[in-house]
């Protein structure tokens, strides 16, 4: 293990560029928990979705529409679609095993992914976000405002979210719906559409992440795979069903992949992420549920 | 009972005829293709063990065929001490390698549950390809490793493919078979209860950790055991041989093909051999119809075809193609299939 | 004029048949039940009438034909407490009776207060996840959750089942007190047919899918072949 030598500059640093880096797959963690809350399904087509609505943005933002103007109409482009796709795609397997549904979302995910490659084409694009990039000093740490941007409307979101889950009635119908559709049906919720909005509203997320990521990592069709795979890592770490905990966990997981790569030197960068999944284990080995999910009681 | 047992006993007579028949209609190349598709068969016989018996998915067992690889090229080429062994003596050594691996991982398991275990298994799958390039001595990072070319044992007149053919299928009937007595077996039984219902399986004095624990072991070792003739068919393992997709791929086929029938599964090993490596014809086939105009070369147009089937396909039949054959022709099925 | 009419209401599970034709009657206030063995369909009824079991035959409900569809017929006013009590135990208690008001507007704090009134042990668990309370609680607040919605009609499957007889006579006074304060109809399956006909003013007795007896309590306790099979003497 070669630690390298260390100033606190630099290790401000780097926790900026991992809370950057996490607040970057919280934004999917939390359309995935979305998800999976409201349906009890993983999206495994989460990321190609989000990739696909933000090209949709990059072409209107080539028409001549500013960011904030495009913003908006994606997103109802977005709520609309994922409403859809649960209606068409997934609620004639509603019922069937949970592997004939993982099935699905993947054949969705390769369907997207093709189509976008096909519409759009697979070079790199520039995506130009609605912040700035001009660096502010922040306590001596060069930190961009576009960083700052980025961290703070997931925050914003997971807030939004929560307070919808928590206190409105329709959160709590697509809560319940989720955990005993069964009796959502008799006590006069309509299951079939609480799963539509479920997608719909994670369908807004993943858009608005993609349109959050895009300015950084530039835009192509295979954007979105690599963030997946940690924004999944993120959820499981802060647990599936809770949104904080997908907050959390993204900025735990950018954080520590950060820091591992820089400060434990024989991982390099191939063995950041193993390292990382290997400490998400040891987390549930403790917190089966993750940090913040909801144990499920049940009573024999 | 009786009659259902002489039935899968002549089913298997019939197909171990056909498969030792088969090579002497059939080109070389095409023996080479049905093998391939017999070592897919292999590890979805396993992962029917995990998934279907025990009730556990696993997105991560591309992995455990990539440690049956890597055990049976390192054995083969480094060898113990500098004496290279034997590449058959290597298969049953890389099953025990990778089995011992998904008790490993098993063990630990037993605390997750559903998706919580699928999410953590496809992180292996994830970091597992990372080993080689890291370990680049031992393992040969991204070029990989070259193995010796197989070759039929001295005397024996038959061609390298069909030789290969001939130990894949020879060896995957012998799994089918120490399946078909896992499954009803006492531990069998006790894996079926675990998947059924854990708690009614748990109060009846079923040891659930020891026979999920198991179930993982079991199904790793299968996994490793086609993963070791993968690299012996293959002569060179690199971690591209045994990429992300490929756990993507087994689950795809365990769930087309089916979880509890035998022709599921073939069919689903032939469906993973088809992913793996026809990819562009299917575009070629669609052209044939009259509505689409499309160009097969065109980046996409693939991945779009195989997602459209994929939810075509779970849509009409979400219990596989092995649960239609099942509805279609039930008396004739083996012990695998029944639900009892 | 009956609040629930069933005429010839047949049901099936796949294959197999579970109600041949069963016909039936609730009036306004009244508390019905529907008694039998296991298997005779006293649970399949119930389900037709929520709309929770494909069913064929007529079902008409305040004078209007009812929908098939269990969200529907909630809002129709029925409330169906189903076998096991139906509750979202990952759900607080007090996050379980605000569903109970799911198609109504209005304030939830009024109406959780008369709930209270009848269930105080269900405040004093308000934020207690439901599954963590005991048998007799939950038989409470599925209660609770029903009357949150005010229906014109309860139907209770086995309320008794795995209760204390003392947590059941609590349970029947309060039903009794929901006839008499605020007019709902209950149509109770039960096992405990003695229980049963003590509260209820007429009942029906289910055998393999089909009514063979029907009538009075006092005429039900008076017929001997029912006295034998279901009250025991």
């Amino acid at each position: 293990m070669v630690v390298a030598a260390f100033t606190w500059t630099e290790f401000a640093q780097q926790l900026a560029a991992g809370i950057r880096e996490g607040a970057i797959y919280a934004g999917l963690a939390l359309a995935i928990v979305i998800i999976y809350r409201s349906t009890r399904v993983i999206n495994f087509a989460q990321g190609e979705m989000a990739t696909f609505t933000t090209f949709i943005a990059w072409s209107l933002m080539n028409h001549g529409l500013s960011f904030w103007t495009a913003f908006p109409i994606v997103l109802a482009i977005a709520f609309t679609g994922g409403v859809a796709i649960e209606r068409i795609v997934i609620r004639p397997v509603e019922d069937a095993p949970v592997l004939t549904i993982v099935i699905v979302t993947l054949g969705l995910a390769l369907l997207l992914n093709g189509l976008t490659s096909v519409i759009w084409g697979g070079a790199n694009r520039q995506f130009h976000g609605p912040f700035s990039t001009r660096t502010i000093d922040v306590a001596g740490v060069p930190v961009s405002v576009q960083d700052i941007g980025i961290v703070l409307v997931s925050i914003g979101l997971v807030a939004v979210l929560a307070l919808f889950f928590r206190f409105t009635k329709v959160g709590l119908a697509l809560r319940a719906a989720a955990v005993n559709p069964d009796s959502s049906r008799l006590v006069g919720i309509r299951v079939g559409w609480t799963f539509a909005l479920g997608w719909g509203i994670a369908a807004v997320l993943g858009a608005v992440a993609g349109m959050m990521i895009a300015p950084v990592v530039f835009l192509d069709p295979n954007m979105m795979q690599t963030i997946l795979l940690y924004a999944f890592a993120a959820a499981v770490l802060g647990g599936l069903d809770s949104p904080l905990g997908a907050v959390v966990g993204g900025i735990l997981l950018g954080v520590t992949i950060t820091l591992l790569g820089r400060y434990v030197g024989f991982l390099g960068s191939t063995l950041k992420l193993p390292a990382a999944l290997m400490l998400i284990f040891i987390v549930l080995l403790v917190r089966p549920s993750g940090l913040f999910g909801r144990v499920a009681v049940r009573r024999v | 009972m009786r009659s259902r047992l002489w039935i899968g006993l002549a089913g298997f007579a019939v197909l171990a005829l056909v498969i030792a028949a088969l090579p002497r209609f059939i080109s070389d190349f095409r023996a080479r293709e049905l093998a391939i598709v017999g070592m897919y068969f292999i590890a979805l016989l396993g992962l029917s063990v995990l998934t279907g018996y025990s009730g556990q998915i696993s997105l991560g067992h591309g992995a455990f065929m990539a440690i049956g690889g890597y055990t049976t090229a390192v054995l083969s080429v480094d060898g113990i001490y500098g004496h290279q062994i034997r590449d058959l003596w290597t298969i049953p050594i890389a099953g025990m390698v990778a089995g011992v691996a998904g008790l490993l991982v098993g063990l630990p398991a037993l605390r997750l549950s559903g998706l919580y275990l699928a999410l953590i298994t496809f992180g292996i799958a994830v970091s597992l390809p990372q080993l080689p390039k890291k370990f680049d001595q031992f393992l040969g990072g991204t070029t990989g490793k070259i193995l010796n070319l197989a070759k039929p044992p001295f005397g024996l007149a038959t061609t390298a493919n069909n030789w290969i053919y001939y130990i894949t299928w020879g060896i995957a009937l012998v799994l089918l078979v120490a399946a078909w007595l896992l499954v009803g077996s006492k531990a069998g039984r006790a894996l079926k209860a675990v998947r059924d219902s854990e708690v009614a399986a748990t109060s009846s004095g079923v040891s659930l950790a020891t026979y999920k624990t198991l179930a993982f072991g079991i199904s790793a070792f299968y996994a490793g055991i086609a993963g070791s003739l993968y690299a012996i068919a293959n002569a060179y393992v690199n971690p591209d041989v045994f990429p992300i997709i490929l756990s993507v791929y087994l689950v795809v086929g365990l769930a087309v093909g089916g979880l509890e029938s035998l022709v599921g599964l073939i069919a689903g090993a032939g469906l993973i051999y088809f992913l793996q490596n026809h990819a562009d014809s299917v575009a070629g086939w669609i052209n044939h119809l009259p509505v689409f105009n499309l160009d097969p070369k065109q980046p996409g147009i693939p991945s779009m075809i195989f997602g459209v089937v994929l939810i075509v396909v779970m849509l009409l039949v979400p219990t596989g193609v092995g649960g239609l054959v099942r509805r279609a022709f039930g008396p004739l099925t083996s012990r695998l299939y029944t639900r009892s | 004029m009956s609040l629930l009419e069933l005429h010839g209401v047949e049901a099936r599970y796949g294959p197999v048949k579970a109600l041949h034709g069963v016909s039936l009657q609730v009036a306004d206030g009244e508390m019905v039940a529907v008694l039998g063995a296991n298997g005779a369909g006293k649970t399949t009824t119930l389900r037709a009438i929520s709309g929770t079991v494909r069913r064929s035959g007529e079902v008409v409900f305040a004078g209007k034909k009812l929908s098939r569809r269990p969200d529907s017929t909630a809002r129709a006013g029925i409330a169906h407490v189903p076998e096991g009590r139906g509750t979202f135990g990952e759900l607080s208690v007090w996050e379980n009776l605000r569903l109970g008001a799911y198609t109504r507007r209005v304030n939830l704090k009024q109406e959780a207060q008369r709930v209270y009134k009848f269930f105080p042990r269900l405040e004093e668990r308000r934020d207690q996840q439901a599954g963590t309370l005991s048998g007799g609680e939950q038989q409470m607040l599925a209660l609770g959750r029903a009357m949150m919605a005010r229906p014109k009609l309860l139907l209770l499957d086995e309320p008794s089942l795995g209760l204390a007889p003392i947590v059941v006579g609590q349970i029947f006074a309060v039903l009794e007190r929901m006839k008499s304060d605020e007019g709902i109809s209950v149509l109770v399956v039960e096992q405990n047919a003695s229980l049963a006909l003590a509260h209820a003013a007429r009942a029906y007795v289910l055998e393999v899918g089909n009514v063979v007896v029907e009538g009075t309590s006092d005429e039900l306790r008076a017929n001997e072949a029912v006295r034998k099979s279901y009250l025991g003497y």
